[in-house]
Parts: C-alpha cells; structure tokens; sequence
C-alpha cells in the first residue's frame, strides 16, 4: 500500500483569505435602480458586457437572497428610509455600490427633494462616478470591489454591519418618542448630522 | 370668439387677457371663477390638462394659480389664471373634473393653497408630516440642508474627510 503524500492534497492558508476568496467569486447582486444608470446596468448585465464572468450573474430581486445592493440612480428623501429597510434586510455579509453622481452625491440634484449621496443613510463600499457611468465603470467598480472584499477582515466587516443596526434602532427610537413618519424621522436625523458637521446618520 | 361670449355673459369677470401664437390666456377674478369654468364646459372645454400655480410673492395675491384647458371637439386651448391670496382658498374642480384631483392635491402639497370642496386634500408628493410647501420662494431650495447650504469642504468633518483620504 502506498504512503499517502499530503503535499498534493492540503494547503494551508489564513482562514480569512479562503472565505474572502469565496465571497467574492460568487456576489449576489441586488440591482436597485431608479434612473438611467440602471439602463446602463442592463448592458451590463446582457451579453456584450456579460457581467456573469465574474461570478455574479444571478440577479435576484429580494434583499434576502442577495449580498450586493447596486444603488442605480438618484435616491430621494422620501425613498432614503426604503433604502435603508432594503439593506438592513440583506443577507450578512453585504456589500453596496453607489452607482453614478446620483448614488454618489445627488448629483446635480441639490434641492430639497434629494439626498445627497446614499452614503448618509447606508454604509457603501464602492463609488462609482459617471452619469451615468459606461458598463466598463460598472464592472471596474466591481472588479474593485472584489479587490477590497478580498483584504478585509471578517470581524471588521461585522463591525461595520452592526454600527448600521445601532442606527437603524436609534432611528425606530427618535420616530416613536417625536410621533413622526419615518420619511421625516430620517430626514430629520440627516440634518441633524449635517448641523454637526458629519455627513451620514450610521 | 369664445372670450367675448364670457365677457357678454359675466361682465367683469375677465380682468386681463393675451395670447401667444394662437394660445389664448385670460385672467379670471375668483369671485366668478366657477361661472367661468361652467360656461367654458358648456362651450366644449371639458378636458382639464393640468392645474398648477406661481408665487408671484406679490403682497395683494401672492399666487396665480394656472389652470390649462382643451377644447374637445375644436382642439382650442385656453389657459385661465386665477389670482389668490396667500392663506385663501381657491373653489376646488373635482366636482366638474375628474382630473382636477390629483391635480389640485399636487399645487396644495408644493404651494399650500387649500382646495375648498376637494374630497381628499392630503399631500400627493411629499409625505404627510413634511414641513413647509417647497415650491414657494420663501422655501430655500435645498431644504434648509446644511451640508448643501454651507461650503462643502467646510462641512465635511475631520471624520469624513478622513475617508476620502
């Protein structure tokens, strides 16, 4: 009987690089669009781009199926406690990519209707500029992506997710104690920060 | 003309009027706004397009609310302004048009002009508890923001900064 060799059948790694390798070959994408980046999202998804190649063609359009939140357009006051119930629902680990100006920073919308950058409301990972942005910026913002979820550690990152919680609980907090909706809850707790001097509420 | 016919039939009623290419445009005393709008219906005007209104943040009738109406059968369009004051109401047409509804929760949500005899005078943009009427001029267009109203760099803090870095 021959000796085995564990040479050929063993590797022995970090436990966080396997896992992060894992996770980032095989991102579910939740595509949350509500402007014209999104039509570009479809290019990018169809097969010119075909987006599959890195590992993240199915689409599914539940929050709880899905660990990526592609934020596609521009994001008004009235939807940012939406966006925010839609995160908080994903499934852990997760990720978000504010897509074009829109996402990003409003945009050229500085009015009273919109937010100015989903990052007040909800952690994000990757911006990406353009409006809006060509399938390329799109993929390469993904590409990045992976590039970053593959150095992170996995006690950091669940450190993140909970800070959005905490926020998420002070929110429910604040709307009982004024009696408001939660569209002017958030809306309040933004400019709240903003009179502070931060920019985001989690 | 149809405009003589009204200024026949409800003398004074009619307090300017222009036309521009072939779109006439009268100004309407509120007093007899709902004769008006009867008789322009009697006339084939039964199509209600849209209602919207200015601040004209004038100190006697601060807005002008703008109603744009379609002649059916001839295809005329007739645009009538009704001066308001601030604070008054304007006699609702959801009683003559179905369109006038949304219509005229829209104009009440972004000017908070109230609609007298409206069935559902709720706001149909923003949410129900939001505060103040953005379409006024008084209203500052970011919403009072302080990260939009002040120098951006200025309001990011240290923290924020630090994530750009």
């Amino acid at each position: 009987m021959a000796a085995i060799n564990l040479d050929d059948s063993v590797m022995t790694t970090r436990l966080d690089s396997v896992v992060n390798w894992a996770r980032k070959n095989s991102l579910w994408p939740l595509p949350f669009g509500t402007a014209c980046c999104a039509i570009e999202f479809m290019s990018m998804m169809a097969s010119r781009y075909d987006f599959s190649r890195f590992g993240a063609e199915a689409l599914r359009f539940s929050p709880r199926q899905s660990d990526m939140l592609l934020v596609l357009g521009t994001i008004t006051n009235k939807q940012a406690p939406v966006l925010r119930q839609i995160y908080a629902q994903m499934a852990e680990p997760k990720w978000v990519v504010a897509v074009g100006v829109c996402a990003s920073s409003g945009g050229m919308y500085r009015t009273y209707a919109t937010l100015q950058g989903i990052d007040r409301v909800v952690p994000v990972d990757v911006y990406v500029p353009g409006c809006p942005p060509r399938p390329e910026g799109m993929i390469f913002g993904v590409m990045e992506l992976q590039k970053q979820i593959s150095r992170e550690s996995l006690s950091a990152r669940k450190e993140h997710v909970e800070q959005f919680y905490r926020s998420l609980a002070r929110q429910e907090e604040l709307q009982q104690a004024r009696g408001l909706s939660q569209y002017q809850v958030v809306r309040e707790m933004v400019l709240e920060a903003g009179a502070q001097g931060g920019q985001r509420i989690w | 003309m149809v405009i003589e016919r009204i200024e026949a039939q409800l003398p004074g009623a009619i307090l300017d009027r222009h036309a521009f290419r072939g779109d006439e445009t009268v100004t309407v005393a509120g007093a007899s706004f709902l004769a008006v709008v009867d008789l322009l219906f009697g006339e084939g005007f039964q199509m209600l397009l849209d209602v919207t209104a200015v601040d004209l943040e004038t100190p006697e009738f601060r807005f002008e609310v703008v109603y744009h109406l379609l002649n059916l059968a001839s295809q005329a369009r007739l645009r009538i302004k009704v001066p308001v004051a601030d604070g008054a109401a304007q006699p609702s047409l959801t009683g003559r048009f179905k369109s006038a509804d949304w219509a005229e929760r829209e104009v009440f949500d972004l000017f908070g002009i109230p609609f007298e005899g409206h069935p559902n005078l709720t706001r149909l943009l923003m949410w129900e508890d939001f505060p103040g009427h953005p379409l006024r001029k008084d209203y500052p267009l970011d919403g009072g923001d302080p990260f939009c109203s002040n120098d951006i760099g200025a309001s990011y803090s240290p923290e924020a900064r630090s994530l750009n870095a």
